[in-house]
């Protein structure tokens, strides 16, 4: 059986259309808000939905999904917390795939046995953890497939040809190209190196490719669409939720209003 | 996951006959260390690590390094026979081994000397450090200033509040310093903070981190720079008592200039040897950094190690009186030595920490840091229990200076 994501991927290169990958973090600013949120982004465009689990030391990430952990976690978001908020939404909604991402700790304290149970059963198709490469990641990998999740990777403008070929090797689903040296929602995209790099991976991989870090309105998604199957959009979408965080109810309707335009000019190609 | 231990701690230690020869060429301490990192950093890891293992091979290297222990640091560090503080306890025989003597008053120049060469013989014109205390901070900002290099020192917020003294000797020194307001606004979070400049200038930085923790090879590279503390130790011991100790004890935040006392002597089975950590307000209060005495294995800051932690797998908040033990996690190798029961690891709180201060400042004219008053708050209690014929090495592994403000607000007084 095709998994969630294959099938999207497999519908959207059928439509000729790019797949629009919004992330946000589960239970920012509160925890009503998410499984609605959910699904009014796959009705402004969302074809894939990355849902980020909170943690204390989001090494990788700058300021903006910092205090969207740390909002979160005045709630004690926990990983079953976010399972219950997939399992909610999966109730009506069966095909948009839901990955989610974050940091290894919860995870390993948790046992990856269990997590990849309890995620399998609440509807979760695939994971990115940040920190865990491959070299350190074949147990973890392993308990996915058990439930035919998928692990995500990420590749870097900074991972050499060789790593490329080891990271596409371990992947399944769809590969993750991280567009900038920095952190989440940092520096400026150049498009032209991403294309360069993009290239690259094709070699290695068959699998789509996702480009983020670094889109932040239509005219950046549009040059990254131009060149990836996947464009992830995060920390623009996030900065929504912390403007209202006092007020949870606007946060869905601004969210929603960014990727709409977003969803637009990726159509436009 | 390879988390819990099928044999029992004795038979693991019966069955290890080597304890020097860890980590493994992927940088694991048996289930401990490895490299859980982004990827960004991998390139950047793995240079460091070809440049590392080069430098080691190196005999221009290691001359530069052990010229640089010389003359610039002032090595070797005395080892001290405290005798009035000896005869006040009445057991065993305390030797101090006397970092606090170190140019600029601690054992962490020795490891960042280490990594500026590194840097050097890397090309890198910047670098980037974390810092609690501030110690490491003033031993990086001393180095760069030294070569020449740019240099950025992340310190959590209340850090920099509590460590001012050494926050404007980071500022002569040329150094900047950031102060880092996310998360708890400690050592941890400057971590972060560290890394994430690191993932962003990744091209022209390096990024030398003040202990045993972090990816590998950080944890076995500072450990080797440290290590000059123990080798110099075990000489200097039967030089002056003839023998080896019977007994090791330092004090326990990340863990470097524990390792560095405690790794030369790892194959001497005769030596007990023994870490103390940040028991904070007490390890039943729940504040406290105590992760090998209280905590769980985890994965934060590259590796996996003793973590405090709550049942989710987030990060707590830690507690103790001194900065540069005020941190969640500990060297991987540290969590592998408790594990395989090759070391002991014991906390003391606060009240005791100052004691030990007090004791050591009254009795022996030396100040010592409030890091390392825990190993000598330790020590009080070890002493009494051994007999007179037998050897205690404490390091000292800095001096007090920097916490007199901390001392003074205990006793009540403002300046």
């Amino acid at each position: 059986m095709m998994s969630r994501i294959e099938t999207k991927f497999m519908s959207l290169r059928e439509a000729g259309r790019k797949a629009l990958i919004p992330y946000v973090t589960a239970g920012d600013p509160v925890a009503s808000v998410t499984v609605p949120l959910m699904h009014d982004m796959v009705k402004a465009g969302a074809d894939i939905i990355e849902l980020g689990v909170p943690f204390s030391d989001p090494m990788a990430d700058g300021p903006v999904i910092q205090k969207a952990s740390e909002r979160a976690l005045v709630h004690n978001i926990s990983l079953h917390d976010v399972f219950a908020m997939v399992k909610e939404f999966r109730e009506t909604d069966t095909d948009t795939p839901v990955v989610l991402m974050g940091y290894l700790n919860p995870i390993e304290v948790m046992g990856y046995a269990k997590f990849a149970e309890l995620a399998s059963s609440a509807g979760v198709d695939a994971a990115l953890t940040v920190d865990l490469p491959p070299e350190e990641g074949s147990e973890f990998v392993a308990e996915l497939a058990r439930y035919q999740m998928d692990p995500i990777f990420l590749i870097a403008p900074t991972t050499t040809d060789e790593r490329i070929e080891k990271l596409c090797s371990a992947a399944s689903g769809f590969v993750y190209y991280v567009s900038v040296k920095g952190v989440t929602g940092a520096a400026t995209l150049d498009t032209g190196a991403v294309a360069d790099k993009m290239a690259a991976i094709r070699r290695h991989t068959e699998l789509p490719v996702g480009v983020g870090f670094g889109i932040k309105d239509a005219d950046s998604a549009r040059n990254i669409g131009a060149v990836a199957d996947a464009v992830v959009v995060g920390s623009v979408l996030v900065r929504q939720a912390d403007a209202h965080q006092d007020n949870p109810e606007a946060v869905s309707p601004a969210i929603c209003a960014i990727l709409a335009e977003i969803r637009q000019a990726l159509d436009s190609l | 996951m390879p988390r819990n231990n099928e044999l029992s701690e004795m038979s693991q230690q019966d069955s290890i006959n080597d304890f020097m020869n860890m980590p493994d060429d992927r940088g694991h301490f048996g289930p401990y260390g490895g490299r859980f990192i982004s990827e960004t950093l991998m390139a950047a890891i793995e240079e460091l690590t070809g440049a590392y293992e080069s430098a080691m091979k190196d005999p221009a290297f290691l001359a530069e390094f052990d010229h640089d222990l010389k003359h610039y640091v002032g090595r070797p560090s005395p080892l001290y026979f405290a005798k009035s503080w000896t005869e006040k306890l009445g057991g065993a025989q305390i030797y101090m081994k006397r970092e606090d003597l170190n140019h600029t008053g601690a054992h962490k120049v020795n490891n960042t000397i280490g990594q500026a060469l590194l840097a050097k013989r890397m090309g890198k014109k910047r670098v980037i450090a974390e810092t609690g205390a501030g110690q490491h901070g003033v031993a990086t900002a001393t180095v760069a200033a030294r070569f020449g290099m740019e240099c950025v020192v992340y310190m959590g917020a209340e850090d920099i509040q509590r460590q001012a003294l050494n926050v404007y000797r980071m500022k002569l020194l040329g150094a900047k310093v950031v102060p880092v307001e996310s998360g708890s606004a400690t050592l941890k979070d400057a971590l972060n903070e560290a890394m994430r400049d690191w993932v962003t200038n990744v091209d022209d930085t390096f990024y030398i981190i003040g202990t045993v923790a972090g990816p590998h090879p950080y944890p076995a590279m500072v450990r080797d720079f440290q290590a000059i503390i123990g080798r110099e130790a075990r000489e200097q011991i039967q030089q002056q008592a003839g023998r080896l100790p019977d007994a090791l004890v330092a004090c326990v935040g990340g863990g470097s200039n524990a390792i560095g006392l405690f790794y030369p002597f790892l194959n001497d089975a005769g030596v007990k040897i023994i870490g103390v950590e940040a028991a904070g307000d007490g390890i039943e209060t729940g504040h406290h950094a105590a992760p090998l005495c209280a905590g769980q294995p985890g994965v934060l800051h590259g590796n996996r190690t003793y973590l405090m932690e709550d049942p989710n797998g987030q990060i707590i908040e830690t507690h103790s009186v001194s900065a540069g033990l005020d941190y969640p996690g500990v060297g991987p190798e540290h969590s592998w030595l408790k594990d395989v029961g090759r070391a002991e690891y014991v906390a003391i709180n606060d009240d005791e920490a100052l004691q030990g201060f007090h004791d050591v400042t009254g009795i022996e004219g030396i100040l010592p840091a409030l890091e390392s008053s825990h190993a000598l708050a330790y020590v009080t209690k070890l002493a009494p229990t051994m007999k007179k014929d037998e050897i205690i090495i404490v390091n000292l592994s800095g001096r007090g200076d920097k916490d007199i403000h901390t001392v003074a607000a205990r006793d009540g007084i403002e300046f």
